[in-house]
């Protein structure tokens, strides 16, 4: 089957008996013509590669403009000198997100999800989790057919690309994918993972893509920050038993609506928000040299 | 689009489009060319010639020349790696009419000197859109398996390479054909579903009519025989 809609997911799930990332599982199985082996081992190596990018972060790289590079290392200090406000667990997220978005600034290699710009959310909640409960590989894969599955959906219906909805159907999504993914990492019910996503996205709805310069730097690297924390409380709040108002699949069409009102100086195009700001002007005047207007 | 698409590509950054998707355009030109390149001018168009330094895009475009993948780590230190190849690039902007804001033409001339010139765009999420071949119109991504045939513009010639696809149990997923003028040469553009041995390409280039045979593989799956799921 192909993945239109959450509810059709959780149809299927009904109906066969199937968990929601077995659904998934074989959703791709059957569009790739692929095996059940094909496609587990596929999904490791991408866990595999975020593992790596997170492995190889030394906070030493800077990006070609100089703007990211290094504040991953500085929230990571920080978070081991047990000072910050947000506690283990939130605080390494942090590190994680900024650490793995200025990864992918600095041109070392990453897993977009969804997106390059988005890389740093999906493995910020789930890298600094394998510390603190007893996940297995399984598991941990499990979850990631959870979000690749709710990502899909969104790219479905709403768009995924910052140029077509702005940074909402980016960091938005991500944080979306995210939330479901550890809903499921602690054997949620379908239920919840539906109120995890629309929570996440409806709290980062009418994000605007605003890159200073045209750059996947500012303010992509922090925004991570907040997609990934914003995945945690979602998937806090469905597992404590609070709901969306809106179902999820309603979400997703208003995130796409959204986007798709959204002035085109707010979707990529570097020409409104924080692009368009003196320094963000400046930025660029610096990075492009001087244009005629 | 695919859970891979949503979850992937494994890539360096920063931008799938800009990055990743310039990268493949790169690979896809050397392997249509079908040599190794020796010098490339390269035209950057709309967003691709704005934005290009920042997100590396002439970097990736070379790396791909050089027949780097997107996640290949050498990216970065591309123009360093040509030098070493023995590879000249320069690159320019031009203004196409109607083409997507991610755009280039590249101009490659391999060791041997043969050329080819490739227009292609990058489509988002790093999946490429090949929009011309030697200036005729084409429009295949690299999804799939790919035989780009020149050949006579004449009677048959289409029948006798699509019987040859049936005898081989080669299914057709797409086809076009395009010619320059009656009686010219054409170009015949077919995705497939199986893969394409060598000998079956080179068993086509010589039936009467076809000038060139190219042929594009697509990405194997990775080996799963050592793979198991229990060990997990």
């Amino acid at each position: 089957m192909s993945l239109d809609s959450m509810s059709q997911i959780f149809e299927e799930m009904e109906r066969s008996g199937l968990q929601f990332w077995e659904v998934v599982l074989a959703s791709d199985m059957e569009e790739r013509q692929v095996t059940r082996a094909e496609s587990i081992a596929k999904m490791l190596t991408v866990w595999r590669a975020m593992q790596d990018a997170a492995d190889s972060y030394t906070g030493r790289s800077r990006s070609v403009s100089g703007l990211v590079g290094g504040d991953g290392m500085k929230m990571r200090q920080y978070s081991i000198r047990g000072q910050a406000m947000s506690g283990g667990y939130v605080s390494e997220v942090i590190a994680e997100a900024l650490s793995m978005a200025e990864s992918n600034a600095c041109m070392r290699r990453i897993v977009a999800a969804p997106t390059a710009g988005a890389c740093g959310v999906l493995p910020a909640v789930l890298l600094p989790l394998c510390k603190y409960e007893e996940l297995t590989q399984h598991q941990i894969l499990e979850a990631l057919y959870v979000a690749s599955g709710i990502g899909s959906v969104i790219a479905y219906r709403a768009g995924i690309s910052g140029a077509a909805g702005g940074c909402q159907a980016e960091i938005g999504s991500a944080a979306a994918m995210a939330a479901g993914a550890l809903v499921a990492l602690r054997r949620g019910t379908k239920e919840q993972i539906g109120h995890a996503v629309a929570m996440a996205l409806k709290n980062l709805m009418g994000l605007a893509c605003d890159p200073v310069a045209g750059l996947v730097e500012v303010p992509c690297v922090k925004r991570n920050v907040i997609g990934a924390v914003d995945a945690v409380s979602a998937a806090d709040m469905a597992l404590a038993g609070v709901e969306s108002r809106i179902p999820v699949d309603e979400v997703i069409d208003a995130m796409g609506e959204v986007g798709r009102r959204l002035p085109v100086e707010l979707r990529e195009t570097a020409l409104g928000g924080l692009a368009a700001t003196p320094t963000g002007r400046a930025v660029k005047k610096r990075l492009h040299g001087p244009r005629p207007e | 689009m695919n859970i891979f698409d949503i979850l992937g590509p494994v890539m360096v950054g920063p931008s799938s489009s800009h990055t990743a998707g310039a990268a493949r355009i790169g690979a896809m030109a050397r392997t249509l060319l079908g040599e190794e390149p020796a010098e490339a001018k390269l035209h950057l168009h709309g967003s691709f010639a704005e934005s290009g330094p920042g997100h590396g895009t002439d970097r990736a475009l070379v790396a791909g020349l050089l027949g780097m993948k997107p996640d290949d780590l050498r990216i970065p230190n591309a123009f360093a790696e040509a030098e070493k190849a023995g590879l000249s690039y320069a690159f320019d902007t031009v203004d196409l009419r109607d083409a997507h804001p991610n755009t280039v033409v590249i101009e490659v001339t391999g060791r041997s000197g043969r050329t080819l010139e490739l227009q292609a765009s990058s489509v988002g999420g790093g999946r490429i859109l090949v929009t011309k071949v030697d200036g005729v119109d084409v429009g295949f991504t690299g999804e799939y398996n790919t035989l780009i045939i020149r050949n006579q513009d004449e009677n048959g010639v289409v029948a006798a390479v699509t019987t040859i696809l049936n005898q081989l149990r080669i299914n057709v997923a797409n086809m076009s054909l395009c010619r320059s003028r009656r009686g010219g040469s054409a170009l015949m553009v077919i995705e497939t579903d199986q893969h394409i041995k060598p000998h079956q390409v080179s068993f086509m280039s010589d039936l009467e009519g076809i000038l060139s045979v190219i042929y594009y593989d697509k990405e194997e799956e990775d080996d799963v025989s050592g793979f198991d799921e229990s060990n997990l």
